[in-house]
């Protein structure tokens, strides 16, 4: 290898930020030099060679696999079952079910946010509240002998009554779900009065609308491999958070923490429905205590239709009143949702575009969350935002079509600076909605558009084309703490990292190398990154809600700066001068204003006896009083036959304001994804439940169920960041 | 799904017919209906019941393989739990998704949906088989310079499927790109920028 190439260091001259006193908080950084940039990711190399062992890759020689017995009603009591046809089944090596040794386990459903509510439910619970519901399990030497065995269980149901649409659960006559109210929750909200901003509007419309019901289905399946050794319990799992999982299990099977090791390097996707443990999980580790061996616990696709969280179906009416000048004076807004059969938030944020995302003086809300035997719901990619979109943007449109504006212009007439939806009104730390609405009308060309596509519109021909916008934001994306890291420099200059985050495939070890790489002056490639593991790495929250990158990368920031420090000292004992005088320069530690006294990191005695530098990161807390809140603005041109209805995306357009953009990369990725899932919610995914005959989920597949596919999406999709420097949020901007 | 349904009932010499798939699968069906309990059907008809066990050669990414199987295990199975080969992916396991796209006779095919017995005598080409040593193929390689993934769980079967496109079309359009990968669902819809790696993959060949 020549002498250059082996070289840590990507800085040539160029200085790395400066090394802030002990104690005293980094400045913002002025010009990066690497993150920002568009860089591949440092796992990438394990992602598209097969090398990157996800959860539900794990194999071991004596591994059993574990299979569950569901619920085929949507409303039943077992009133009897019969396990020993599963022990008599070739490979089968162990049986679960309530009335078993170790299967008689607790299993609460609690609320604590947007409102409180518990229900304790059992693992295998003999009242089934949904489709899907846990009855037994079996674990076996192969899938196949597993299935054999939970076919091989009798159960006698007792069919219940049901109900399975929110809307027919409130009425009085409907069956009830549990002993009390189908209603889980109601909620209001209300600022200045609605009376008088209707009273004051030229132009008063209201209309009602629905989405449906949206499952996350990720790739990867939801589970687990578990195995003991002794009263050790390791469990690979698939996970947004190791630490979530960690909890969890140790809090039901009554284990300390530290008996409870979780690891989920990778993961197949998740977007919410990941973010906590499912009954897989501790079941799995039951099997797995139950027979000795390690036990592989993946969930049949069927099977994650129906019991692994969905975004909830929400009904929603909006009353809007507006003035011809493009004044909106007044918002009304009632919406009925269902987190399914347990208290799960089927409203959360369902109502918060209406409170938040423009100006309006007068606003008033009423949510409400309904039972029905359904399977929980689970957070899913901006709970209540989407669904809340799609009525609060329509009814936009829907004015400016009436006062005759282009609806660009009334949504760039309505943009806030503070928070209106929060007790006080906070601002935002960085308010980028403008930007995004006019740099994104731009791009896209949005005038010309608007009248090329509505010439074409008068012309012949069944082809006509249109084109749309929304604006956005997000509730949260700021982060906070807490979050723990750690960095080690080794004696050759090059780097672990050590964070117990995962990375859920939006980038965040690459951008967490890269925070390193910018503070230190080494190549990205010289870091390792261990994550993940609740046995090896530290205390991080689940990663979701757009807060990893936030949260995290001041941390790691801030652990980074903690070695340059110990550095500082180390060099100063070789340099006999005083650390406050010295400057960290990449490979070189000098002496300020006398560069000849210098001093290569790796010739540093100190660093060359111990072999390593340890430096912790902590969290800090964020600005008091302000809102950090991503906003954003896309744009689409459709095409619609106006003979068979069936509608083409021509091109896409989305600006975002996230904050600073770590890597171009992975930034626009995220963006493109966004907008494919909203084409899917849109366009061709919806749940559909049996409601009148058996309450049953009638297309739990993805045949049924229709995801997106690349023919559904246009390849025209363009990404573009607005970037305001925002010094408040964290010491990293992001 | 178009690319799959194409080799419905497909004349090529790679072995299989749908219709065989499904015959066999209807006489595991039927042994397990008749009684709950598995019975061997007619030894003389020489059919094997679903837990029988039977040897079979597999040619895996160039090297032959012995390996003891029941009939009903699928392809997808028996690459990912018995032999470790990590790049062969599993969504659903019923056709939908494409996670578990190997080639087969340099046509991408669903492993789930191909069984192991059948591909005795078939050329299957994994991920893995992608490699140059350590390193990475040309299809990998564009992959990764356009960051086509988020989470990577779509991931070996998208990069199958662009390859079997390759080899079978050096210079696809962006049209005939969707549309031959459209069977390979992606959740976390990076489908824009797996085109892009399709179309530097096919570059990075040629060169
Ligand atoms: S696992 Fe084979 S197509 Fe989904
Ligand atoms: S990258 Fe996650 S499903 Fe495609």
């Amino acid at each position: 290898m020549k002498e250059e190439e082996r070289d840590n260091y990507y800085v040539q001259g160029l200085a790395v930020p400066e090394t802030p006193e002990p104690g005293a908080e980094p400045k913002p950084w002025s010009k990066t030099a690497i993150v920002g940039q568009a860089r591949p990711r440092v796992d990438a190399y394990e992602r598209v060679s097969g090398t990157a062992i996800y959860p539900s890759d794990y194999t071991f020689a004596n591994m059993l696999y574990g299979a569950i017995l569901r619920c085929p009603h949507p409303h039943a009591r077992v009133k009897k079952i019969d396990i020993s046809g599963a022990r008599q089944i070739d490979g089968v090596h162990g049986v679960l079910a309530d009335t078993t040794t170790g299967g008689d386990i607790r299993w609460p459903y609690v609320m604590q946010w947007p409102y409180e509510a518990e229900k304790i439910s059992k693992l295998f619970d003999s009242h089934c509240r949904f489709e899907g519901d846990a009855v037994a399990a079996v674990a076996a030497a192969t899938p196949c002998q597993a299935m054999d065995g939970v076919r091989a269980i009798k159960v006698d149901y007792e069919v219940l009554p049901f109900v399975a649409d929110e809307r027919q659960a409130l009425k009085p006559d409907a069956a009830k779900v549990h002993d009390d109210s189908n209603q889980v929750n109601k909620q209001t909200y209300s600022r200045g009065n609605v009376e008088q901003g209707f009273g004051e509007a030229d132009v008063v419309l209201e209309k009602t609308f629905r989405t449906a019901c949206e499952l996350h289905t990720p790739l990867e399946l939801h589970g687990c491999v578990a195995n003991w050794d002794g009263d050790r319990l390791t469990i690979w799992e698939s996970t947004q958070g190791v630490y979530a999982i960690q909890s969890k299990v140790a809090e039901l099977l009554g284990l300390p923490l530290s008996k409870v090791r979780v690891i989920g390097h990778y993961l197949g996707g998740a977007f919410g429905s990941k973010l906590q443990p499912g009954k897989y999980t501790v079941i799995a580790a039951l099997l797995a205590r139950q027979t000795g061996r390690p036990v592989k616990l993946f969930l049949a696709r069927e099977e994650t239709f129906l019991v692994v969280g969905n975004r909830p179906p929400a009904n929603m009416t909006i009353k809007a009143g507006i003035k011809k000048d493009g004044t909106l004076t007044a918002l009304e807004f009632t919406g009925i949702a269902t987190g399914g059969a347990y208290p799960a938030g089927g409203m959360t944020l369902l109502d918060w575009l209406v409170r938040d995302l423009y100006t309006c003086p007068h606003v008033k809300t009423e949510t409400t969350d309904a039972y029905i035997n359904g399977g929980p719901a689970r957070p899913f990619r901006a709970p209540g935002h989407p669904q809340c979109s799609w009525a609060l943007e329509q009814i936009i449109d829907d004015l400016a079509v009436a006062i005759g504006m282009d609806p660009v212009e009334l949504r760039f007439k309505n943009i806030p600076t503070v928070s209106q939806g929060r007790e006080g009104t906070p601002p935002y730390t960085t308010t980028g909605l403008e930007e995004c609405i006019t740099k994104g009308a731009e791009a896209f060309g949005w005038q010309q558009a608007r009248q090329r596509t509505a010439a074409g519109r008068k012309e012949k021909g069944h082809l006509k084309r249109g084109v749309g916008m929304g604006s956005c934001v997000w509730f949260a994306g700021g982060g906070g703490p807490p979050s723990t890291m750690i960095v080690k420099l080794f004696s050759d200059g090059s780097v672990n990292l050590n964070m117990g985050a995962s990375d859920i495939g939006t980038g965040t070890k690459t951008i967490m190398a890269m925070v390193v790489a910018e503070e230190l002056g080494i190549k990205p490639e010289m870091i390792q990154i261990e994550h993940g593991d609740t046995g090896t790495t530290q205390y991080a929250t689940s990663s979701g809600g757009s807060k990893t990158v936030p949260t995290e990368a001041p941390t790691v920031r801030s652990a980074t700066i903690e070695v340059k420090r110990q550095l500082l000292s180390m060099a100063a004992v070789d340099l006999a001068a005083d650390p406050a005088d010295l400057r960290y320069n990449g490979q070189y530690i000098e002496v300020a204003g006398a560069g000849s006294r210098k001093i290569k990191i790796t010739d540093i005695t100190k660093l060359k006896k111990r072999g390593v530098v340890v430096g912790v990161g902590y969290r800090g807390p964020n600005p008091e009083n302000k809102v950090i809140n991503p906003f954003g603005a896309q744009f689409c041109e459709v095409e619609v036959n106006i003979k068979t209805g069936e509608v083409r995306i021509v091109r896409f357009l989305g600006a975002h304001e996230s904050g600073r953009v770590m890597n171009r990369l992975t930034f626009d990725n995220q963006v493109f994804g966004g907008i494919t899932m909203g084409i899917g919610l849109g366009m061709t995914e919806f749940r559909v439940l049996d409601t009148n005959r058996t309450g049953k989920m009638v297309n739990r597949n993805w045949h049924d169920y229709k995801l997106p596919t690349a023919l559904d999406v246009p390849a025209d999709m363009i990404s573009i960041a607005i970037e305001m420097p925002d010094s408040e949020a964290n010491n990293t901007g992001a | 799904m178009e690319k799959k349904e194409k080799h419905k009932g497909c004349q090529c010499d790679c072995g299989f017919t749908r219709r065989g798939f499904l015959s066999s699968m209807g006489a595991g069906a039927v042994a397990l209906a008749a009684s709950g309990k598995i019975v061997t059907p007619a030894a003389a008809a020489g059919v094997k019941a679903p837990m029988d066990s039977l040897s079979i050669q597999l040619m895996i990414n160039g090297r032959s393989q012995r390996l003891l199987v029941e009939p009903r295990w699928s392809l997808l199975y028996v690459l990912r739990e018995h032999l470790g080969l990590t790049g062969v992916k599993i969504g659903c396991e019923r056709g939908e998704c494409g996670a578990c796209t190997v080639l087969i006779n340099d046509i991408p095919r669903y492993g789930c949906l191909t069984l192991a017995v059948e591909a005795e005598g078939s050329k299957i080409t994994t991920l893995e088989g992608l490699m140059q040593g350590e390193d990475l193929g040309p299809v990998q390689q564009a992959f990764v310079e356009k960051d086509a993934f988020q989470c990577g769980y779509c991931t070996p079967g998208q990069i199958m499927a662009v390859e079997g496109l390759l080899r079978a079309k050096p210079r696809p359009s962006v049209a005939e790109i969707q549309r031959e990968v459209s069977g390979n669902l992606c959740r976390c819809g990076a489908y824009v920028n797996i085109f892009k790696a399709a179309d530097r993959a096919a570059e990075l060949k040629r060169s």
